[in-house]
């Protein structure tokens, strides 16, 4: 998500722990190339300047200069100014405290990713056993009503009716009053994209405020915005006073500066994240994780998260179990790729562990797409069970008939054994490392380590 | 006052939705209402002002009281070029220039720094930029691409309508069927600017459409078939792929084309609008630039890096939601605008 930016403060940093002595001279340097990074990742200058200073007075000093690694400081200093600068330790999460049912409007540019929003939201409020509504208030972009009807239909979330010639207050207040009498408890309302130099738009918007009276007014933000995040979260804040901030297309390489120049200007928290196009690519944010994915320090929490909801604690038992006992075979092996792929994109989960997201650069094209996972699937698929539980068992006409009975070629079944093989010598290493050798051996492993690369 | 902002609303509803029983009211606004609708180089100005702020405002302040420029100058110049999204390859060639022409004494004052940055930018611009012409082939295919929710379908109606009103033959295709609703998007637009839309249903193949389109533009004798396409994050490795097989198939089916392939950027975007054209321009040959959103208060600077960075022409401006509100991209008259 942020490699891009954690690479460079990496670099900055290599610097800095190259020196023994920290003067006043390094510090100033290592801060001339934060600033640098901090611009190029599209953070508001004036935040910028800033926060710059803050770490400045923080790090030039006793603290930085009597420590005994100043590079580890500063990297510090940063760390936490950073976690600070996005609100961390705040409360971020949403405030449904009211009388319901409870209003949230959704708000923001054109083509921030609203409407997508207001239906990951409501399939997240609906995972949180509340009985959410949703409201289409975009009169003015072509099929914006029908965008969110579908969206609704796959979700089995209810969609208020309305047509694009109705005035948008009329059709947010109708639909209060409708899930009042219908015993919704949230109701979401979507409304058009605008800009905030947008005078009549923008009263439209305070109309239907004051006519909903949301307890929750979340402003959707695009993660690739670029110096004018500032003015346009600051316009619509002032206008609407904001309560918390979406920030979508995190999925995309934008290195999402533009977060920190939002929460920066207005002090609204950013309370969830769009990871992605799926309607259940909607994270609760996290402030001192992103800082520390940004600082390359990886996101293990949200992995470890993830990986709990997914993994059944019966099935990772047994595993181990067979792990131990060097026994793993191709039936875990497959066992082992489904679950992986229900955790998300390999993409995405790489990019969560510590250090990896430097070694995605290099592996880049090597990386085992989803296609390249199903075949493999498909060829484990058709082996016989005996066949899985001991793969030596497999000749020539074995693989022949697998080949043929997935549909790939011989040459790939070969690659596939091959790999694992060299996955099941390398778990046998793993097991006499234990566990502190782990990330040791990971290093080493290259690509090793993916069967299917 | 609440019967004139009525009048606007009706304005604008009639402006959204009125152009397919009067097509013509979409493009000479009522008389009622000219203060609503000011001049295409006013609203302009406008949506740049704050770039101009940013930009030639901080440059002013830099300069203030300083009589002689030096490398210091140049150094916080260079910041402020950045922060106007205008990126870092090209701040730091737009700073070289300048450095050179320091050198040969040819940077007196202020006045002199803002001249000589102002023509910079303008060649720059100037350098690749040209209007695309759409009759040099028949019919000729522009596939429009870009991230999502940058404005792709809007620009592709303002597209069709611009030119069907000239007359030509247009048929529209709905290749975006991952978005709930993008093809009923599409009708409408198509329906304001009286011309065909060639869909399918939602989660169709988008090459098969697009197979479609080709084969209905051919025996319809269309002169322009736009295609559609669904917004994809250029780090999103299979949707890359399944644009290059929309072009792959468009290529088959009308040997030469796309004649045409339109990044759509959105005037917001920061830096990340230099690694969305590079990414785009290797999977997908890129020929020209949209820009959209200028009527807020976003800044057009990356068009500046983009443009320059990867030779790419800056073909059109999208300045609001009207069927009309696009334009020919002028260098002339938006680097003017930058620094009024």
């Amino acid at each position: 998500m942020f490699e891009n930016l954690s690479d460079k403060l990496d670099l900055v940093f290599k610097k800095l722990r190259g020196q023994g002595v920290m003067t006043e001279e390094n510090v100033k340097e290592a801060l001339r190339e934060v600033r640098l990074v901090l611009l190029e990742a599209d953070v508001n200058f004036k935040v910028v300047k800033d926060f710059v200073e803050k770490v400045r007075s923080r790090a030039v000093g006793t603290e930085v200069l009597q420590s005994l690694t100043p590079g580890q400081q500063v990297i510090k200093i940063v760390h936490d100014e950073l976690v600070a600068l996005m609100g961390g330790g705040e409360d971020n999460s949403l405030d449904l405290a009211a009388k319901p049912p409870v209003a949230i409007m959704m708000v923001g540019l054109q083509g921030a990713g609203k409407t997508t929003s207001c239906g990951k939201l409501a399939r997240y409020l609906k995972g949180q056993r509340r009985r959410p509504l949703l409201v289409p208030a975009d009169v003015y972009r072509p099929a914006a009503i029908e965008q969110l009807k579908t969206l609704g239909r796959q979700l089995s979330i209810e969609v208020v009716d309305a047509r694009a010639d109705q005035d948008p207050v009329d059709i947010c207040r109708d639909a209060l009053q409708y899930a009042e009498r219908s015993g919704f408890d949230t109701v979401i309302f979507d409304t058009a994209g605008r800009h905030q130099i947008d005078d009549f738009l923008m009263d439209e918007l305070v109309r239907i405020k004051g006519a909903v009276d949301p307890r929750e007014i979340l402003f959707v933000a695009d993660a690739m915005t670029g110096q004018e995040a500032v003015n346009v979260a600051s316009g619509f804040n002032e206008r609407l006073d904001i309560t918390g901030v979406v920030l979508t297309k995190l999925d995309g390489d934008a290195k999402g500066g533009a977060a920190l120049s939002i929460k920066a200007v207005t002090g609204r928290p950013v309370k969830f994240a769009g990871i992605g196009e799926k309607l259940d690519a909607l994270e609760v944010f996290h402030a001192d994780r992103l800082v520390s994915r940004i600082l390359g320090m990886g996101d293990v929490l949200t992995l470890v998260e993830k990986a709990q909801s997914v993994f059944d604690a019966k099935d990772a038992e047994r595993l181990q179990q067979k792990l131990k006992k060097s026994q793993f075979d191709l039936e875990d092996f497959k066992a082992q790729l489904q679950q992986i792929k229900k955790m998300g994109s390999i993409d995405s989960i790489l990019g969560m562990i510590p250090g990896v997201g430097k070694m995605m650069k290099q592996l880049q094209g090597a990386q085992p797409s989803e296609k390249e996972l199903k075949r493999i699937e498909a060829i484990i698929d058709s082996m016989t069970r005996a066949e899985r539980a001991n793969h030596s068992i497999i000749n020539g006409s074995r693989r022949l008939r697998i080949a043929k009975g997935s549909g790939t070629s011989v040459q790939e079944v070969n690659q596939l054994l091959k790999r694992f093989t060299e996955a099941q010598r390398v778990m046998k290493q793993l097991q006499k490392l234990g566990p502190k050798g782990l990330m040791k051996g990971m290093g080493g492993l290259g690509k090793g380590m993916f069967p299917f690369s | 006052m609440a019967e004139e902002q009525k009048g606007f609303f009706r304005g604008l509803m009639g402006k959204l939705v009125g152009g397919d029983a009067q097509p013509q009211e979409t493009v000479i606004p009522p008389a009622s209402e000219p203060e609503v609708r000011p001049g295409f180089f006013e609203r302009l100005k406008k949506g740049l002002s704050r770039t101009q702020e940013n930009l030639i405002g901080r440059i002013d302040t830099l300069l203030l009281g300083k009589k002689q420029i030096d490398a210091d100058t140049l150094e916080e110049l260079e910041e402020i070029l950045l922060t106007a999204d205008i990126g870092v390859a090209t701040s730091v060639e737009l700073i070289r220039a300048l450095e050179q022409r320091l050198k040969r004494n040819e940077l007196q004052d202020g006045e002199a720094l803002k001249r000589a940055l102002r023509e910079d930018i303008l060649a720059r611009l100037e350098k690749y930029a040209a209007p695309l012409d759409i009759n040099t082939s028949t019919p000729f295919v522009i596939v429009v691409i870009g991230v999502n929710g940058v404005g792709k379908t809007t620009t592709i109606g303002k597209l069709a309508n611009r030119y069907a009103m000239s007359g030509k033959r247009v048929l529209l295709a709905a290749a975006d069927t991952f978005r709930a609703a993008a093809a009923e998007q599409l009708e409408i637009w198509g329906e304001r600017a009286g011309v065909d839309v060639i869909r399918h249903q939602e989660g169709a193949d988008p090459s098969a459409v697009v197979f479609d389109a080709c084969k209905a533009a051919l025996a319809r004798q269309c002169d322009l078939l736009i295609i559609d396409t669904a917004g994809r994050l250029h780090t999103k490795v299979n949707l890359m792929e399944e644009m290059k097989k929309i072009r792959r198939v468009v290529g088959r089916e009308i040997p030469g084309a796309p004649h045409e392939t339109l990044l759509v950027l959105d005037a917001a975007t920061g830096q990340n609008a230099i690694s969305q054209a590079k990414l785009f321009k290797e999977a997908a040959e890129v020929s020209g630039v949209a820009l959209t959103k200028l009527d807020g208060s976003a800044k057009g600077g990356i068009v500046v890096a983009v443009s320059n960075e990867f030779q790419l022409p800056v073909r059109y401006i999208g300045v609001g939601e009207g069927v009309d509100d696009l334009r020919d991209f002028d260098p002339q008259q938006f680097v003017a605008a930058l620094f009024q």
